[in-house]
C-alpha cells in the first residue's frame, strides 16, 4: 500500500467516489442515494447513528453487499464490485465490525485465506506457502509498528490483536483504501489510541482511511474530512482544519454541528444526579465465585446509580453473573431487597424484580434466529402475558411494538428476524425490554456498548429515569466518562475485587484510573494490593 | 487363541476397514466443511447396489466401482440441493437420503433380479498379489490378500490428509466449516465449497459401499451395510475430525469386528447377537466416554447465507 506516492490534493480524482447508491432491505432504505467523496491520502469520518447506513454503504464499497442502484469509481474509473474479490483488486481492503478471524486457524492461517493463488495446481494440489505468508506477514507487521506473533492462534489473541490481525488482512492485498467499521468500539482506551496512531502512519504511508466510530475525540483528532449519514442520506460534510482539533470554541461548535447532523438534535444532556439514596435494594455479602470474583461486598440502594468501573476482564462479567444467578456462587450472600436469594436460580431473582441487560447480547441477550417480536417477550410469558395454553401472537406484537415506540428501535419490520436489526438498534431492543420489565434493580452490563451518542443518550436517561422512579442501578462499564456522566456512586473493581468506593461528585478520572491499574493504594480497609490474586486475562 | 489371533485376522480386518475408512473419509470432508452428514449409510447402500448393478449388466466390476462413485456423487448432489440449494434442515434432508437409500436400493432388488433381498453373484474386484512383499516371510500373505480398494482406501486417505490440512484449498474448506461468515469475508466462496465437499462425500461414501459388495462378497444383499454408515460417522466424531485418529478407530472397529466374526466360528458359547453388536457397543462406548464437542468444527450444522 506504499507503492503509490501521494498525489497533491486537487489534482487527481477522488481515491473513492460512491454516487448514488442506493440499497433497500425489503421495503427499508437502508442507502438512498448516497454520493460520497473521499479524497486520496486522506482518513476520511463516516458518522450517523446507529442504523443510518453506514456499514450498508461500506459493505457495498467493499463487494460484499450489492447496491440496488449506483455507480462507483475507484481513482476515477467505474469499477463493478461484486464480490470482496473485486474489491482487494480494485485495491480497497476492509475491517468488519464482526466475524473475521477464524478462531481455530492461526494468524499466518488466516492471512493465507486471503492470499488466494492464482492457477488451481498451487491452491488444490500444493502445499500452501505459509513460511513465505509468514515472512511477510513480518514484515507488514514491522512497517506498521505490529508485535503479532504470526503462529499464534486468532482465538487465543485479545481484542487488540486480532484488530491489528485484521488490519493485515485488510492490507494484504496493498489496499490503497482501507475501511475501518467502528474499530475502536471494543478496545480499551490505551489500544484505541495505538489503533488511532496506525491509522496515521497508514496516511503518512499514502493510503486512503475511511474512518467508522461514534466517539467524537476520535473523529476530531485524526479525520481530515467528515461525512455524516442519517437515515440513509448524506445530511453533512466537511473538512477538519488542524485548529479544529484543538479545545476552544471552535471545537465545540463543530462536534455540536455534526451531533446535530447525526441526531437531529444537540447532544443530550447527561441526566441530573440521584437525590439521597433509599433503602438497600440489592446487598452482596462476601460474594464470589471461588476463582475469579470475590470477596465482594457491595450494596445497591433505591434511588442510586452504582457505577462499577475497571479495566475489562478483572471479574465484572464474572460478578455480573453471580449477581443474576448463572454462575455458582461458591461464599456469600446475594440480598434483593430483604430476600435473600442465594440458593435461587435466575427465575426466581427476576422474579423478585431483578432487571438484567446483559454484557453479551449475542451470548444472554437476544436469540439471533428469531423475530423482534419473539426476542421482546423473553421473561414476558407466562407472568405478564397471561397464563393461558397460547401466546396471543397480537399481545405479543402489541408488548415488542411498544417497546420499539418507547426506544425508538429502527427496524424493518417486527416480524423481521432481529439479525437484520443493525448492533445498536438490537441492544436498544434489550434494554427496552428489560426496563419494561419495571425492575426494582436493574444490573447493566455495558449497556451502551457500539452504541451512537443520541441511543448512548437516551440509554443514560432511561437509567436514570428507573432510578428516580426508586429502583437501584448497577451499571458495568469500562467507560469512564460514561461512569462519571451518569453514576451517583462509582465503585472500582480489579482482580475481582473492589478496590475503591467514592461518590461520583468526587471522584475524577486520576484517581479512578489509579485504582483500576493498581498504580494508586486501593482504600478500602482490609483489602491490600499485595493479598490480591492476579486474574488471568 | 492362535487359530482366532493370527495374521489372517488382521488380514480381514483390513478388508472391514476398507469400507468404513472410506465412508469416513467422506464424512470428513463433509463436516469439515460445516455440513453434518449422518446420510452416509444411504449413500453407502446406493454404491453397494449400483455397483453390483452395473458388474451385473456389464461383467465388469471396475465399470460397477465408477457407477457407484457416479451414484453416489448424484447422491451428494441431491443432499446437497437440498441442505444448501434450498437450505432444508440438514439432519432432516440426510435422514431422508438414508431411508430413501435403504428403501430404494432393498425395493430394486426383486424388480432386477426377480429373488427377494439378494443378488445373484457379480462379477467382483479380485485380491491382487504384490510383486516382491507377497514373497516376504511372515507377512507376504497380507499382500496376497488384499484387493486394490484396500490400498485405495489408505491412498485416499493420504490424498484427503493432504487436500484438507496442506493445499489452500483445504484450509478454505476448514474455513467454510469453521466460520462461514469469516470465510466469507475473505472471499471463500463458501457454498460452492460446501456443494463441492458433499460430491466427494457422496463419492467416496458409495465407494466404500461398493467396496463391501464388489471386492468382499460379490453380491448385494438389502441393508447389508449393516449401519457401518454409522459406524464410521462414530469414527469420525472419536477421531477428533482428524484423518490418521479416525483412520485408527476405523482399524480398531474393524479389529473387534474380525474377531467376533472369527469368535462366532469357534466358540458357540458365546451368543452370536452379543458377538455381532461388539463393533458397536465399542463405539457407543468410545463416544460416551472420550469424545468432547470442543473437536467438531465450529460452525458444523449452521446454514449460510448472506445478509
Ligand atoms: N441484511 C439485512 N436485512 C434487513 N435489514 C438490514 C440488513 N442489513 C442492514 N439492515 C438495515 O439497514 C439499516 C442500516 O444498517 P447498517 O448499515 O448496519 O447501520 P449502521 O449505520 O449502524 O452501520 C438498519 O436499520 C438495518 O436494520
Ligand atoms: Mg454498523
Amino acid at each position: 500500500m506504499t507503492t503509490r506516492r501521494p498525489v497533491p490534493a486537487g489534482e487527481d480524482s477522488p481515491a473513492v467516489r460512491l454516487c448514488d447508491i442506493t440499497k433497500t432491505y425489503d421495503a427499508f432504505r437502508a442507502n438512498d442515494h448516497v454520493t460520497l467523496d473521499v479524497a486520496r491520502g486522506t482518513i476520511h469520518g463516516l458518522l450517523g447513528e446507529n442504523g443510518a447506513g453506514k456499514s450498508t454503504l461500506m459493505n457495498i464499497l467493499n463487494g460484499s453487499v450489492r447496491p440496488d442502484g449506483g455507480r462507483i469509481e475507484v481513482d476515477g474509473r467505474p469499477v463493478r464490485l461484486r464480490t470482496t474479490s473485486d474489491a482487494r483488486a480494485a485495491g480497497i481492503g476492509m475491517v468488519h465490525q464482526h466475524f473475521s478471524l477464524i478462531d481455530r486457524l492461526t494468524v499466518v492461517e488466516n492471512l493465507a485465506l486471503v492470499a488466494r493463488p492464482s492457477s488451481w495446481p498451487r491452491r488444490c494440489v500444493m502445499p500452501v506457502d505459509l513460511v513465505g505468508i509468514e515472512e511477510r506477514a513480518r514484515l507488514l507487521a514491522d512497517r506498521l509498528r505490529f508485535a503479532v506473533d504470526p503462529r499464534a492462534r486468532c482465538g487465543s489473541l485479545g481484542v487488540g490483536a486480532r484488530q491489528r490481525v485484521e488490519i493485515m488482512k485488510a492490507l494484504w492485498h496493498h489496499a490503497q483504501v482501507v475501511i475501518m467499521d467502528e474499530p475502536t468500539a471494543s478496545l480499551s482506551p490505551v489500544e484505541a489510541q495505538e489503533l488511532l496512531s496506525t491509522l496515521l502512519t497508514l496516511r503518512e504511508q499514502g493510503a486512503t482511511v475511511i474512518l467508522i466510530s461514534h466517539k467524537m475525540p476520535e473523529i476530531l483528532a485524526v479525520c481530515d474530512e467528515v461525512t455524516v449519514l442519517r437515515d440513509g442520506r448524506v445530511s453533512r460534510r466537511l473538512s477538519i482544519g488542524a485548529d479544529d482539533r484543538d479545545p476552544g470554541p471552535r471545537r465545540d461548535r463543530l462536534e455540536a454541528d455534526l451531533v446535530q447532523a447525526m441526531i437531529g438534535r444537540p447532544r443530550p444532556d447527561p441526566p441530573a444526579r440521584a437525590a439521597a439514596p433509599g433503602s438497600p435494594r440489592l446487598v452482596l455479602h462476601g460474594v464470589g465465585d471461588g476463582a475469579r470474583v470475590g470477596p465482594v461486598d457491595l450494596s445497591v440502594h433505591a434511588g442510586e446509580i452504582v457505577a462499577v468501573a475497571g479495566v475489562e476482564g478483572n471479574g465484572q462479567a464474572e460478578l455480573i453473573e453471580l449477581i443474576v444467578g448463572v454462575r455458582r456462587l461458591r461464599t456469600g450472600r446475594v440480598l434483593l431487597g430483604s430476600r435473600d436469594v442465594s440458593s435461587d436460580g435466575p427465575r426466581t431473582r427476576l422474579a423478585c424484580g431483578l432487571g438484567h441487560i446483559a454484557e453479551d447480547r449475542h451470548a444472554a441477550a437476544i436469540a439471533t434466529r428469531m423475530s423482534v417480536t419473539a426476542n421482546a417477550a423473553f421473561g414476558f410469558v407466562g407472568a405478564r402475558m397471561g397464563r393461558r395454553w397460547w401466546l396471543p401472537a397480537r399481545t405479543m406484537r402489541a408488548h415488542a411494538g411498544s417497546i420499539v415506540d418507547r426506544m425508538s428501535v429502527r427496524l424493518p419490520g417486527l416480524g423481521a428476524n432481529i439479525e437484520g436489526l443493525s448492533g445498536g438498534n438490537q441492544q436498544k431492543l434489550v434494554v427496552g425490554r428489560e426496563l419494561a420489565r419495571d425492575p426494582s434493580v436493574l444490573i447493566a452490563g455495558q449497556p451502551t456498548r457500539g452504541l451512537d451518542i443520541g441511543a448512548a443518550g437516551d440509554v443514560h436517561r432511561e437509567l436514570a429515569a428507573l432510578r428516580d422512579g426508586g429502583a437501584g442501578v448497577l451499571l458495568v462499564s469500562m467507560d469512564l466518562t460514561e461512569v462519571l456522566a451518569v453514576a451517583d456512586r462509582i465503585v472500582v473493581m480489579r482482580s475481582g475485587r473492589i478496590v475503591g468506593d467514592v461518590p461520583a461528585a468526587d471522584a475524577d478520572v486520576d484517581t479512578l484510573g489509579g485504582w483500576m491499574t493498581g498504580a494508586q493504594p486501593s482504600e478500602q480497609k482490609g483489602v491490600q494490593p499485595s493479598e490480591q490474586k492476579l486474574v488471568g486475562a | 487363541m492362535s487359530d482366532v489371533l493370527n495374521l489372517a485376522w488382521v488380514v480381514s480386518a483390513i478388508t472391514l476397514a476398507t469400507p468404513l475408512i472410506l465412508a469416513m473419509l467422506g464424512g470428513l470432508i463433509s463436516e469439515r466443511s460445516g455440513v453434518i452428514n449422518i446420510g452416509l449409510e444411504g449413500q453407502m447402500l446406493v454404491g453397494a447396489f449400483t455397483g453390483v448393478l452395473v458388474s451385473y449388466l456389464t461383467g465388469s466390476a471396475v465399470l460397477g466401482l465408477a457407477a457407484a462413485v457416479g451414484a453416489g456423487v448424484l447422491c451428494g448432489l441431491v443432499f446437497a440441493a437440498l441442505t444448501i440449494g434450498i437450505h432444508a434442515d440438514q439432519i432432516v434432508a440426510a435422514t431422508a437420503v438414508n431411508l430413501v437409500g435403504a428403501g430404494l436400493t432393498a425395493a430394486l432388488v426383486p424388480i432386477v433380479w426377480g429373488v427377494d433381498g439378494i443378488s445373484p453373484e457379480v462379477a467382483r474386484i479380485p485380491a491382487v498379489s504384490v510383486p516382491g512383499l507377497s514373497s516376504l516371510p511372515i507377512l507376504g500373505d497380507v499382500f496376497t490378500k488384499l484387493t486394490v480398494l484396500d490400498y485405495a482406501a489408505f491412498g485416499l486417505a493420504v490424498a484427503v490428509w493432504w487436500l484438507l490440512f496442506r493445499t489452500h484449498l483445504g484450509l478454505q474448506l476448514r474455513a467454510c466449516g469453521e466460520s462461514p461468515e469469516a470465510a466469507d469475508t475473505a472471499g471463500v466462496p463458501v457454498r460452492r465449497l460446501r456443494v463441492v465437499a458433499q460430491l466427494c462425500a457422496g463419492g467416496l461414501a458409495a465407494l466404500g459401499g461398493a467396496s463391501l459388495s464388489l471386492a468382499t462378497i460379490g453380491l448385494f444383499v438389502a441393508s447389508m451395510s449393516q449401519g457401518r454408515g454409522f459406524l464410521a460417522l462414530a469414527a469420525l466424531l472419536f477421531g477428533k475430525w482428524r484423518v490418521w485418529p479416525a483412520v485408527a478407530v476405523c482399524l480398531l472397529f474393524s479389529l473387534v469386528d474380525a474377531l467376533q466374526l472369527r469368535l462366532q466360528i469357534i466358540e458357540s458359547a458365546i451368543p452370536h447377537e452379543l458377538l455381532i453388536a461388539l463393533p458397536y457397543l465399542l463405539a457407543v462406548l468410545a463416544l460416551a466416554t472420550f469424545v468432547g464437542r470442543a473437536a467438531a468444527p465450529a460452525a458444523i450444522g449452521r446454514p449460510f447465507t448472506r445478509r
